[in-house]
């Protein structure tokens, strides 16, 4: 506590003031379209840390976006960088523009959403500044304190990171969504600069298309595990998801199998989510899926094997054959 | 023809239940089964392939953590690793060990063992970070192929399709290179007795964080580490009328 005053007090005279300045570049991750609802969270755990948030929007094509961030409620400026050697998103170019912009201004804190985006690019950042990243945080207790999990989740870590600069991704079901309104922060261009990589480049990308709602933002999560058996009979869940307005999610095992692409995997080492209701059907709750649904609200499974440990864990549990269950409850509803 | 380096690591058992020691200082390690990494099986796997392939003509296994991660390093030579590369870091500076230092010691070894392509699981399943590749990638100012399901290897230039969130994306990137394995990858094989035997008698080089002149100051204090809330105990509902009842009352549907 006396350090972190003392290096406050350090920081403010710099700046002249007698508030803790702490400031804050979240990077935004968007498609060029639309900005990503995961940057919303990340934006919130920035108002957390305090003082200025700065976004900075590099892509393509990303006029729209910046404007779109501009609005969002607490940022105080948004950087854009817009270049064709951002295109795909490629941490190789990214990096040294936020080494740049880092130079420029002089944040305390670098934020990004902990998405297989945000994971790929800030520890990138992160070697060239030297500093050690802390990874899909959970909780902010000080400007320099963070709680995390570990062990897939079985564990919960609060750590003080010592570094100068503190470079943070963010899990976003652990932060409210900051709305993109009543902001009327200024556009700026980020610095520029020669950001083209020529060790790499982006080919395509193959998105899975889908009408239902994104997973790791959705209200409800209907999931699917080894005892749906096919991926023929996943049918069964999208039916009942779609009456229920829910996103479909799978376990390891269903995705391991060939059942559904792995992007909807839950877990460890898939998307994190915490609906507030949350469908397991056919699902044993290996600790690896558990860590990415344990913080649903409501649990609700359904499995035909009453020692499953999906059950430990389930709000509500059906001991039910899913062929049988899956379709009346849809029809039900 | 590439010269790869594999970082693997020891954690404890995927299928271990893990218990927090009493005092919160971290998880109880002693007398609990330990393995390899997952994904790190995975990316000596797809060394293995490689050098199958005739794509690699070595492949260096290297470990940083107490005397057990000779076992470790054991097991990927095992499965095909020519030689292995233990750094050994113990006590103390072991307990603050982090990516950050990992990412440097894999990053002078690179270069030092002259590799073309260092790969590595996506994240231990220990702390869950998934930061070494990316770091070593920006300390050696070298592409990154992050969470890859699929790397084909044409003279040199990579092509690697990665798990993104939406789905999958493909990129190519130059060697030399730093690639994270995701579970899709491959499958990886089991080492066999012969396999085990002949391991035996494969290279470690023991070295120690000195030999590499690579700073050791704890980045991070820990501060605590507890048990997660335990979720209440639930009911198990006799039929499906009864669970639409309770969700409608709580305002589900």
């Amino acid at each position: 506590m006396f350090t972190a005053c003392f290096r406050t007090l350090k920081v403010s005279n710099k700046y002249g003031l007698l508030a803790r300045y702490e400031s804050t570049l979240v990077i935004a991750e968007h498609n060029n379209e639309i900005v990503l609802p995961i940057t919303c969270n990340a934006l919130s755990a920035a108002k957390k840390i305090g003082g200025d948030v700065t976004v900075l929007v590099a892509g393509n094509k990303c006029k729209k976006v910046a404007e779109t961030v501009s609005k969002a409620n607490g940022v105080s400026k948004v950087l854009v960088a817009e270049n064709d050697a951002f295109k795909g998103f490629l941490p190789e170019a990214l990096t040294p523009l936020i080494i740049a912009t880092q130079n420029q201004h002089k944040f305390t804190h670098i934020l990004a959403g902990a998405t297989a985006f945000g994971k790929a690019l800030l520890p990138r950042v992160a070697a060239k500044l030297d500093v050690s990243p802390v990874s899909d945080i959970i909780g902010i207790k000080t400007a320099d304190t963070f709680v995390r999990t570990i062990y897939a989740g079985n564990a919960i870590q609060t750590l003080k990171c010592k570094d100068n600069v503190k470079v943070i991704s963010v899990r976003g079901t652990a932060f409210e969504a900051v709305p993109l309104e009543g902001g009327s922060a200024k556009c700026e261009p980020a610095p520029n600069g020669e950001y083209k990589s020529s060790l790499v480049e982006f080919v395509k990308q193959e998105l899975s298309k889908s009408d239902r709602p994104e997973l790791t933002s959705a209200k409800i999560v209907v999931s699917g595990g080894r005892g749906m058996k096919s991926g023929e009979n996943f049918k069964l869940l999208y039916s009942l998801a779609d009456k229920l307005n829910a996103a479909v999610g799978a376990s390891r095992a269903a995705v391991d199998a060939g059942f559904v692409p792995n992007d909807l995997q839950v877990g460890q080492t898939g998307k994190i989510v915490a609906p507030d209701l949350y469908i397991a059907v056919g699902i044993s709750g290996a600790i690896q899926h558990l860590a990415g649904m344990k913080d649903s609200k409501i649990i609700v499974a359904i499995n035909k094997d009453p020692e499953a440990p999906i059950f430990q864990v389930a709000d509500y549990g059906l001991v039910a054959d899913l062929f049988k269950a899956v379709p009346e409850l849809t029809e039900k509803l | 023809m590439a010269r790869v380096l594999v970082g693997v690591k020891r954690v404890i058992d995927y299928a271990v239940k893990i218990r927090v020691k009493p005092d919160k200082t971290g998880v109880i390690t002693d007398g609990v089964k330990h393995s390899m990494n997952p994904f790190d099986e995975i990316a000596i796997e797809e060394a293995v392939r490689m050098k199958e392939k005739k794509l690699v003509q070595e492949i260096i296994a290297v470990s940083c953590g107490p005397t057990q991660a000779q076992d470790t390093i054991r097991t990927a030579l095992a499965m095909g690793a020519d030689k292995g590369i233990h750094v050994e870091i113990s006590g103390a500076e072991y307990e603050t060990l982090q990516p950050i230092h990992v990412s440097k010691i894999l990053a002078k070894l690179a270069q030092e063992e002259k590799a073309d392509l260092v790969i590595i699981g996506k994240q231990a399943i220990d702390d869950d970070c998934n930061q070494t590749a990316q770091m070593i990638g920006g300390y050696l100012d070298w592409p990154t192929g992050t969470f890859c399901s699929k790397v084909e290897n044409n003279n040199g230039e990579l092509t690697v399709t990665r798990e993104i969130d939406g789905g999958l994306e493909v990129i190519k990137m130059k060697m030399p290179a730093v690639l994270s394995t995701d579970l899709r990858l491959n499958e990886p094989r089991y080492a066999t007795l012969p396999n085990i035997m002949k391991a035996k008698k494969k290279p470690i080089k023991k070295i120690t964080p000195k030999d590499l002149g690579v700073d050791f100051a704890a980045r991070i204090e820990m501060l605590s580490v507890e048990e997660p809330p335990a979720r209440k105990g639930g009911v198990i509902l006799p039929d499906i009328d009864t669970l639409i009842g309770k969700l409608k009352e709580a305002g589900h549907v």
